[in-house]
């Protein structure tokens, strides 16, 4: 169903019917999964990644906008675990009913951006633009989450620690499109928490974040996942760190974080934003704080 | 095989609409420039700031990153709809709460409001910040703001229109404040002609370079008709040199050869303007960058490499002011401290990047353009263009923020040249990466100074050396080295004083004026070293600066004597928050903890107007044969206020209300001139004559109905009331029978007035100022000594007005300032090239800016307008960013060498002055 080009078209322009052309905006995957298969586009959810990165009116070459394809937005049960749509926009995760161990990516839901932001971008862009500081990502990471893409090849599901190449590049081919993010059942238990740290109340972009899931069992941590974000290419799981914590009790948890062991697992910048080692110890210190406010909230709940 | 364009439909502000082009065109574009709603304002094109958030099905969105193709269908709410209950409330509450200054943030923050009104009708603060922390205002300080989305609820009636005689002291809403409530208010970008040119500049990517232009005209061919023409250095008709002190012009409009700064324009492109994207791509420059010169150290030292020939060590102007021998009174005095810090270059980051359209009417070249100054912008434009100055018009946008920047030309010439070669209709709107590359910055200031008291606290000497990086070109670098000496003492008595500033260039951005000329940078040192030394001399830190606080009959470091001396009643009003403060931070600190809270103090004087330059204002007022007066203002207003308070000033004087009023202006071809808005003059100067102006008009008045001056006007249809209280007479006088001009005057008074002040001697010696204000700020706040940050919890600003005209807008000054002063403390710092964006370059959000009490003192100047108003736009930045670093060497201990102080540099102070105190350094502080 490609529109014919117009013989007067100049580069740049554009069909203007949506749903042909150079700007496809298809209702069915399967229609966008075809439109990818003839060739690459550039693919468009909530724009609040793609048009900052252009300093023209519109975004130059062939647009797949992926906001009005059916099934891609939305949080629901899935076989194994849960899965929250690719499309699924920052607000509505922010005022989802999830359990506890996503309590984190709700937090961080509300702290990217302002609510324009919040109410435009999704998480499946969030993922994919593959922000060093993205905020999804450590919620994500502390749940062991994994990524669905889909291709007129077929389906495949990677971990979202892998996905991640580096900064800006991702596992991701051109003919794919990510539709959907797994939280496995075995990652949803616990209780998690978000903190970001920037040189300002709102609008942050953050020097360093961090996510924290912890698993208490008769009185002693079981699982802890710790996450560190924008102190290395990609965000970072701190195996090392989280295996100090295992059969702690949660009250003295905070204090076996130390800043060398959390140095060790991070490759922050040096920048306008803050020094590399500044990062590395703030990142330590917001781990603790974390780690001590579920210790907190914890004992409360008890 | 064209198909027509079926177009997209959708619901706009509750009508059906259609919008047509490309699908992935940003929303902000198709509503401004398709469906010509301006009230949608574009700020950065990034979703970084919040000016064009609308409404889409009830959720608040930047339009400028939603494809128009994702409204399809859908329901988009702009400021211009009327269907909306909960904007038509915010309306309301913000022409109470003077919530909109600028405007330019104002239909943005309507918005995002009226979304969490349709959610919580009755917001706390908290949930008003986080649902506005997506729109940046640079003028409020937001809490007007907030006040206004909290208080929209109320069904509160519109505050009366003072009565005759009771403008002066009124809290009325400003005059500006319905269009900008709105979306009408017109601002650079909105208003242009069809079918014109647009303009794009080529600009440098390198901060020194030579360059070379290659086939212009056949680059320009191939892209033919979407390229109309291209312009470079060798078309401008006269004097390729701007600059706003013209001994020190230096700056061209285009290039010639070389480039000296990142941003620099070296051509200019005219598109046709007719919708499709203007692409300078492979626009046919050769750039050989070279070694640039970014440290005024370097810049200064021998040997460097020289921006401009004539100015040897890239010096371009030292000021200084030296009065008795602070080296012997600094030997003599009992305690002494020395000290240094280096401050950034500072963004005005006005939410309004710079826009323009020009046309010609007849042989007439009309520019209207966003700025400051409207008649240094005809007369420099004019003479670049080679025009006389009667073919050049110059009419004022509404001002989306200027702070300083939008003193200098930008655009103007580029317009107006444009404009001449073609003779055709032409706009530019700088992108916001354009506007903050290419327009100037605060000076980054690299200050040591020392200071020193006797026994009893009693300042002794004060040495202060500046060096001021003023960047590529002059524009107003000398002001800046001539400011910042007579001002480095602070308001305080000090016998011995030697005061040196300079001004140095570097292949940084241009430094210009910003809110308060350097004397922000200089007060940082200076009050900083009155906290070490009150805690040598063992004086509480308030007392210390109330014993040394300038009073009538003192002089000056310039040897001015001073009277109506305002500064002692100011500290003296912090006296009882300072105690509770201090109280309330011992009483947290006590119970441990990672957090420490201090308190800070500032103080602030500052001289309005020219320093020892004449800077005449001039009003005309006119009685119509209506029965209206028509005033004829040519004060820019940017936000702080001068058309209210200049008309308040005028009402009283005249003894008619404000709202027999109507204004004109500023216009260069309508109006006189008002000089510039800065240096925090208008108040003053250009309010004195309009006072001394109304009052003239009254005289005649008054002669016509033959009565004396106690005599009560009242204004009617057609004719003017002239009675004397009591049994006095009374006389009708019947304006549509007495003569008038062609514009339908019937009497009309023209009156200026021009401070009075003398140049400064070689040592700085003389009158620079006939009016001073004076202000103090006390800052509460908590550091958080792991992290390094820091959360204000409250400023008290006390300042003395003289006479306060309109304490609403006082107030709205006040809290702007002081959030450009918590930005220039804490996390503003421009780097050419790494920040040139609102993402990267942070100014404060609403969670930025604490609650603020503002205390206004009245100690009138008998030279002041309305019974001795002083300026004040510029006195309420200057104790902030002082005051909080103070609270935060209270609370930690550290002494601040670099602002802005961002977390890193706070965390390694701390560290430093931890390892220091474990290293047994001792020495106190």
């Amino acid at each position: 169903m490609t529109a014919p080009a117009r013989p007067d078209a100049r580069p740049g322009d554009r069909e203007p019917d949506p749903d042909r052309g150079a700007y496809l905006r298809p209702r069915d995957l399967g229609a966008a999964l075809d439109c990818l298969a003839r060739g690459p586009r550039l693919i468009l959810a909530g724009g609040t990644d793609v048009y900052p990165g252009t300093g023209r009116q519109a975004p130059a070459g062939p647009i797949l906008d992926l906001t009005a394809v059916d099934g891609l937005a939305g949080i629901g049960p899935v076989a194994g675990g849960l899965r929250v749509g690719a499309l699924t926009r920052w607000a509505d995760i922010a005022a989802a009913d999830l359990p506890p161990a996503l309590a984190a990516l709700r937090q961080a839901a509300a702290e990217v951006g302002g609510r324009q932001i919040q109410n435009a971008g999704t998480l499946g862009g969030n993922l994919c633009n593959a922000s060093p500081a993205a905020d999804g990502v450590p919620p994500l990471l502390t749940v062991d989450a994994e990524i669905d893409l889909a291709s007129a090849r077929g389906l495949r599901r990677v971990p979202l620690a892998d996905f991640l190449t580096g900064p800006r590049l991702t596992l991701r081919r051109d003919d794919e499109v990510m539709t959907g993010i797994f939280i496995p059942v075995a990652a949803l238990s616990g209780r998690s928490r978000f903190v970001k740290l920037g040189a300002r109340r709102y609008l942050v972009i953050s020097i360093a974040m961090v996510a924290v899931r912890l698993v208490v069992e008769g009185g002693r941590i079981a699982t802890a996942a710790l996450a560190v974000g924008a102190c290395s290419a990609t965000t970072r799981r701190l195996p090392a760190v989280e295996a100090a914590l295992f059969g702690a009790a949660p009250d003295r948890a905070a204090g076996l974080i130390h800043d060398a062991e959390v140095a060790a697992a991070l490759s922050p910048l040096d920048d306008i934003r803050a020094s590399a080692g500044y990062r590395a110890a703030a990142a330590a210190e917001l781990l603790r704080r974390a780690v001590a406010a579920l210790a907190s909230d914890g004992a409360a709940a008890r | 095989m064209n198909r027509p364009d079926p177009g997209l439909g959708l619901t706009l502000n509750g009508a059906p609409a259609t919008l047509r082009g490309d699908p992935a065109r940003r929303l902000s574009q198709a509503l401004r420039e398709d469906l010509g709603l301006t009230g949608t304002k574009i700020g950065c094109d990034a979703g970084d700031c919040g000016a064009c958030t609308v409404l889409v099905d009830g959720r608040a969105v930047c339009a400028c990153l939603t494809p128009v193709a994702q409204v399809a269908g859908r329901a988009v709410e702009t400021v211009e709809g009327a269907g909306n209950a909960a904007v038509t409330r915010l309306r309301a509450a913000f022409l109470r709460h003077g919530a909109a200054q600028c405007g330019i943030c104002t239909p943005g923050m309507l918005m995002a409001a009226a979304a969490l009104l349709a959610e919580v009708p009755r917001p706390s603060r908290d949930q008003a910040e986080a649902a506005l922390g997506g729109v940046l205002c640079r003028c409020t300080g937001y809490a007007r703001i907030i006040a206004a989305v909290c208080d929209a609820w109320r069904d509160a009636p519109a505050a009366a229109s003072p009565a005759s005689g009771q403008a002066i002291g009124a809290r009325m809403a400003r005059l500006d404040g319905a269009a900008k409530v709105d979306g009408r208010a017109v601002f650079g970008a909105d208003l242009w002609q069809p079918g014109g040119l647009l303009l794009k500049a080529v600009r440098s990517p390198h901060h020194r370079a030579r360059f070379g232009l290659g086939d212009i005209a056949g680059w320009a061919a191939a892209r033919a008709p979407a390229v109309a023409a291209v312009f470079t250095a060798a078309d401008i008709p006269g004097r390729n040199i701007f600059g706003t002190i013209a001994p020190f012009a230096d700056q061209p409009v285009l290039a010639e050869g070389q480039v000296r700064f990142r941003g620099e324009a070296v051509a200019l492109v005219a598109f046709e303007d007719d919708g499709a994207e203007p692409d300078l791509a492979d626009f046919p420059v050769t750039w050989a960058a070279g070694e640039p010169l970014l440290d005024p150290v370097l810049a200064e030292a021998a040997g460097a490499a020289q921006l401009h020939p004539h100015r040897p060590a890239n010096l371009l102007t030292a000021g200084r002011v030296v009065r008795g021998d602070v080296g012997a009174a600094l030997a003599g005095a009992a305690f002494a401290v020395a000290g240094r810090v280096e401050t950034a270059f500072v963004e005005h980051a006005y939410i309004e990047p710079e826009a323009g359209a020009a046309w010609l009417e007849g042989d007439v070249l009309v520019i209207r353009a966003c700025t400051q100054a409207p008649v240094m912008d005809r007369d420099e434009t004019a003479a670049i263009l080679g025009l006389p100055v009667a073919r050049l018009r110059i009419i004022p946008s509404a001002v989306g923020g200027g702070f300083g920047s939008k003193l200098d030309l930008s655009l103007q010439p580029l317009l107006g040249l444009a404009v001449l070669k073609t003779g055709r209709p032409a706009r530019m709107v700088y992108s916001r990466a354009e506007s903050m590359a290419s327009t100037t910055k605060r000076h980054p200031a690299r200050i040591v100074a020392r200071a020193g008291c006797d026994a009893a606290g009693r300042m002794v000497g004060f040495d202060f050396d500046g060096l001021f990086d003023t960047g590529a070109y002059a524009s107003w670098g000398p002001t800046v080295a001539n400011r910042v000496p007579v001002h480095a003492t602070g308001p305080y008595r000090t016998p011995h004083v030697r005061a040196r500033a300079r001004a140095v260039h570097t292949n940084g951005p241009v430094s210009g004026a910003f809110r308060g000329f350097g004397v922000p940078q200089a007060a940082i040192m200076q009050e900083m070293l009155y906290d070490r030394l009150a805690r040598a001399a063992g004086i509480d830190r308030l007392e210390f600066r109330i014993l040394n606080a300038l009073s009538d009959g003192d002089a000056t470091a310039t040897g001015q004597v001073l009277r109506s001396t305002g500064i002692r009643a100011c500290l003296e009003a912090l006296r009882a928050p300072w105690s509770r403060a201090l109280a309330a931070a011992a009483a947290h600190n006590a119970q441990g903890g990672i957090t420490r809270r201090g308190v800070g103090v500032a103080s602030c004087w500052y001289g309005c107007g020219n320093t020892s330059l004449p800077n005449p204002s001039t009003i005309r007022i006119a009685l119509n044969r209506t029965g209206r007066v028509v005033l004829y203002q040519g004060a820019t207003e940017i936000g702080q206020g001068s058309d209210t308070v200049i008309t308040q000033i005028a009402a009283d004087a005249l003894g008619l209300p404000v709202d027999a009023f109507d204004l004109i202006g500023p216009d260069t071809a309508l109006t006189p001139d008002a000089g510039k808005t800065s240096a925090s003059r208008q108040t003053f100067v250009t309010g004195r004559a309009a006072e001394t102006a109304a009052r003239a008009l009254r005289a005649m008045i008054l002669s016509h109905a033959n009565l004396g001056d106690g005599a009560v006007l009242t204004s009617e249809a057609g004719a003017i009331r002239v009675a004397e209280p009591g049994a006095g007479g009374q006389r009708r006088i019947e304006l549509s029978r007495l003569p008038a001009d062609a514009d339908g005057h019937v009497l009309v008074a023209e009156e200026s007035y021009d401070p009075p002040t003398s140049a400064l001697d070689a040592d700085g010696q003389g009158v620079p100022y006939a009016v001073y204000g004076y202000g103090a700020q006390l800052a509460e706040l908590e550091v958080d000594r792991a992290l390094g940050t820091v959360r204000l919890l409250r400023i008290t600003a006390a300042h003395d007005l003289g006479r306060v005209i309109n304490p609403m807008l006082a107030e709205g000054q006040i809290e702007g300032g002081i959030a450009q002063g918590i930005g220039l403390a804490l996390m503003e710092d421009y780097v050419p090239g790494r920040t040139e964006n609102l993402h990267d370059y942070l100014i404060p959000t609403t969670g930025d800016v604490p609650p603020i009490d503002s205390i206004l003192i009245e100690v009138p100047d008998p030279e002041g307008p309305g019974g001795g108003a002083r300026g004040l736009g510029e006195h309420v930045l200057i104790p902030t960013a002082p005051a909080i670093l103070n609270a935060i060497g209270d609370a930690t201990g550290v002494v601040i060498d670099r602002v802005p102080v961002l977390p890193h540099r706070l965390r390694a102070a701390i560290l430093a002055a931890e390892a220091a105190e474990a290293g047994g350094g001792g020495g106190g502080r």
